[in-house]
């Protein structure tokens, strides 16, 4: 395994770990909200936020999808040494990451069972090449509406059908982190 | 490794004492304690099945030279896993032999002798018996 | 109506200092080391590992002195405790047949390769109280023989060869994990000796002792009992191959029990499997026992109603950390519970008089 790929973890994971569990309950649990995380150096073509993300939530019993551009020796390597997920495809992935077109079709991922809708998928959408449009949130954790800007609407009006099933959407940028849990309902703004 | 995961850490302390190496070196990833699952096997060879934790202690560093070392070791000693993630990475370059002489060699005669020494209590153990009456006649 | 009350801050703080001195006794008596009890009290300390799930034999004597001598106490704080450690991957199967044995037997084959070696046991001790032992000496060491330099067989192995036992199916499928997803029933082999190996050595004991008094009785034999040393193997994603990371002891016990055949198969032995963490012979064939009896389904063999055999009832009360604190938290306060209880009862009392009262009237 190339040294360089070693590096990049968390410098002072319980504190580090922490913080970014925090950044992401709170962006789950208030969409439409936006928060930073940093503490990590993941190799291109993974942000930091994603990056985080994973040595956050993911451990060996989390298998992870790395979809499109993602799905590279280097992140290969990263997340196997750092957060030592197994790395699988998208059916009994616990977490994707990915670009929003790569990610699709959304119904390869599982949405849990109605004993257990917590077994279900989460998303980590990196933002970039795909265009967005503007979007109105409510829900849990929305006072009245918030604003958003989404790849589409569809999709999480789909999603959100699903209930108490369903995925879980974190959209990360640089360092930057937001989230559209399946709870929000979203309209065209 | 395995050999130095399985050791004593007061012998690995000893040993790593007496070699005074202070390589520098920068953690890739800072010594953590953390559990492993132990499997066995229903009737000792079918299906496998979780047995329980153990406890291990990992780390990983990367030498001056660039050389990278891991270890891994059983329970909590973080200074022991310090010590063979150093030992390992030492391995790659030209301490090799020196290292080789000053821990390994004399750590795997350490816990030879140990093994054997228990073996030869397992051994007078064994049974010998004696047919004391046979019903033939 | 709901009454909220809190108190008792100072009262528990000095509970707990209180605790702490009973704990050390008699200062004048000298105090008890971790190592001591790891190394002196050895077989309790086997117990809280195997029962805690966690192998580590400095914290388990920790947690006994903590626990002033209290296993299940002491597993309950074992149990806390794997509970914040990060879990870095599974192991490779351990390889029993691998092992460093410090004994080894078989109640059915007296010459078996390897032959019979006894190592520490109680058995054939006279259970008469050693009074030399109140007093302190040094011990002589044991005598040793020329070691075996080959590993042990398994005594199964011999009758496999002649098809006379059921064989294990090789598989290498991902077991179930209790630790990780709750109990769900029907539960397969592989999850049922998870709950096994680290249930209450007494509760199995019970259940065990249950089938030999006749209660789905399935006849075992002690095929083999081994307690040594084996390697475990973990694969290290880094590394790319799999390295030993640690040696664990263990006891394994192997039964083989006498079966008529069945509707699906044929006349021959059975196996009931034991694996317990530790020096643990007591658990590792109770285990073996009630592994067999829980096979009833899969060999084709009648349900007789027997307590062993109903995975519910054994899977669901085998575990003393669950058992304990269900019934240790009916002595916490449940005084709003009672007042509601002690309302209905004084309901039904004037009810009840009320009747009696209006019955007399009319009788009148």
């Amino acid at each position: 395994m190339d040294a360089d790929l070693l590096r990049g973890g968390f410098t002072n994971a319980p504190v580090d770990a922490a913080h970014a569990f925090r950044a992401a309950m709170n962006v789950m649990a208030r969409p439409g909200t936006v928060e930073t995380l940093a503490g990590a150096k993941p190799p291109a073509p993974l942000s930091v936020a994603a990056g985080v993300l994973l040595l956050t939530l993911c451990d060996p019993e989390t298998p992870v999808f790395l979809a499109g551009v993602h799905d590279c020796a280097a992140v290969r390597d990263w997340i196997t040494f750092h957060v030592g997920a197994p790395l699988i495809g998208p059916e009994r992935s616990v977490f994707a990451v990915g670009g929003w077109d790569d990610l699709m079709p959304l119904d390869r991922f599982t949405i849990g069972t109605p004993e257990y809708p917590d077994r279900s998928a989460t998303m980590i959408v990196e933002e970039g090449e795909t265009p967005l449009v503007n979007a109105i949130l409510r829900g849990p954790g929305i006072r009245s509406t918030a604003a958003a800007r989404l790849p589409e609407l569809d999709a999480f009006q789909r999603n959100a059908a699903l209930f108490p099933l369903g995925l879980d959407f974190f959209f990360t940028q640089g360092g930057r982190v937001r989230a559209v849990p399946r709870t929000t309902k979203v309209e065209a703004a | 490794m395995s050999l130095m995961a399985k050791a004593p850490g007061a012998s690995v302390a000893r040993l790593w004492a007496a070699l005074e190496m202070v390589p520098e070196f920068h953690w890739l990833r800072a010594p953590e304690v953390g559990a492993a699952m132990v499997r066995g096997r229903q009737g000792a060879t079918g299906a496998p099945f979780n047995l329980g934790e153990m406890t291990i202690t990992r780390c990983s560093l990367q030498l001056e030279s660039g050389a990278v070392g891991h270890g891994y070791v059983q329970g909590r000693d973080k200074d022991k896993a310090r010590v063979v993630a150093l030992v390992d990475a030492l391995m790659q370059g030209d301490m090799a032999a020196r290292v080789r002489a000053g821990m390994l060699e004399p750590l795997a005669a350490e816990m030879d002798a140990a093994k054997e020494a228990r073996a030869a209590k397992a051994a007078a153990t064994k049974v010998d018996f004696f047919t004391m009456v046979r019903g033939e006649d | 109506m709901y009454v909220a009350v809190k108190g008792g801050e100072r009262a528990i703080d000095n509970a707990h200092a209180w605790l702490a001195e009973e704990r050390r006794g008699d200062t004048d008596v000298a105090e008890l080391s971790v190592a001591q009890i790891r190394e002196q009290l050895k077989l309790a300390v086997n117990r809280v590992m195997a029962e805690g799930s966690l192998y580590d034999p400095d914290l388990a004597a920790l947690a006994i002195k903590q626990a002033r001598g209290d296993l299940i106490e002491a597993i309950f704080l074992i149990r806390a405790y794997r509970t914040t450690l990060p879990r870095f991957g599974h192991s490779v199967p351990v390889e029993t047949g691998d092992m460093a044995c410090d004994r080894r037997i078989s109640a059915t084959f007296k010459d078996a390769p390897g032959g019979q070696v006894l190592g520490p046991t109680f058995d054939y001790t006279h259970r008469l109280l050693d009074f030399k032992l109140a007093a302190e000496g040094d011990i002589p060491d044991a005598p040793g023989a020329a070691p075996r330099d080959a590993p042990t067989p398994h005594i199964t192995g011999f009758l496999n060869k002649e098809g006379l036992i059921q064989t294990e199916k090789e598989s290498d499928d991902t077991p179930a994990d209790l630790t990780r997803e709750p109990l769900a029933l029907p539960a397969d082999r592989p999850l049922r000796l998870q709950a096994l190996t680290r249930g209450d050595e007494g509760f199995v004991l019970s259940m065990a002792y249950s089938t030999q008094r006749g209660y789905a009785r399935n006849h075992a034999f002690v095929g083999e009992l081994r307690i040594g040393r084996v390697p475990v193997e973990m694969e290290i994603p880094e590394l790319g191959f799999a390295i030993e990371i640690g040696e664990i002891e263990l006891t394994e016990c192997e039964t083989v029990n006498q079966f008529q055949g069945s509707k699906t198969e044929p006349p021959q032995f059975t196996r009931g499997y034991g694996l317990v963490f530790g020096q643990s012979e007591r658990k590792a064939i109770s285990m073996a026992l009630v592994d067999r009896a829980l096979r009833w389904k899969e060999l084709g063999e009648d349900d007789m109603g027997a307590p062993a055999q109903d995975e519910e009832f054994v899977l669901y009360h085998c575990d003393n950390i669950q058992a304990t604190g269900f019934l240790e938290h009916i002595k916490l306060p449940h005084y709003v519970d009672f007042q509601s209880e002690l309302e209905l009862i004084r309901k039904l009392r004037r009810e009840a008089a009320d009747a009696s009262a209006t019955s007399k009237e009319a009788a009148e």
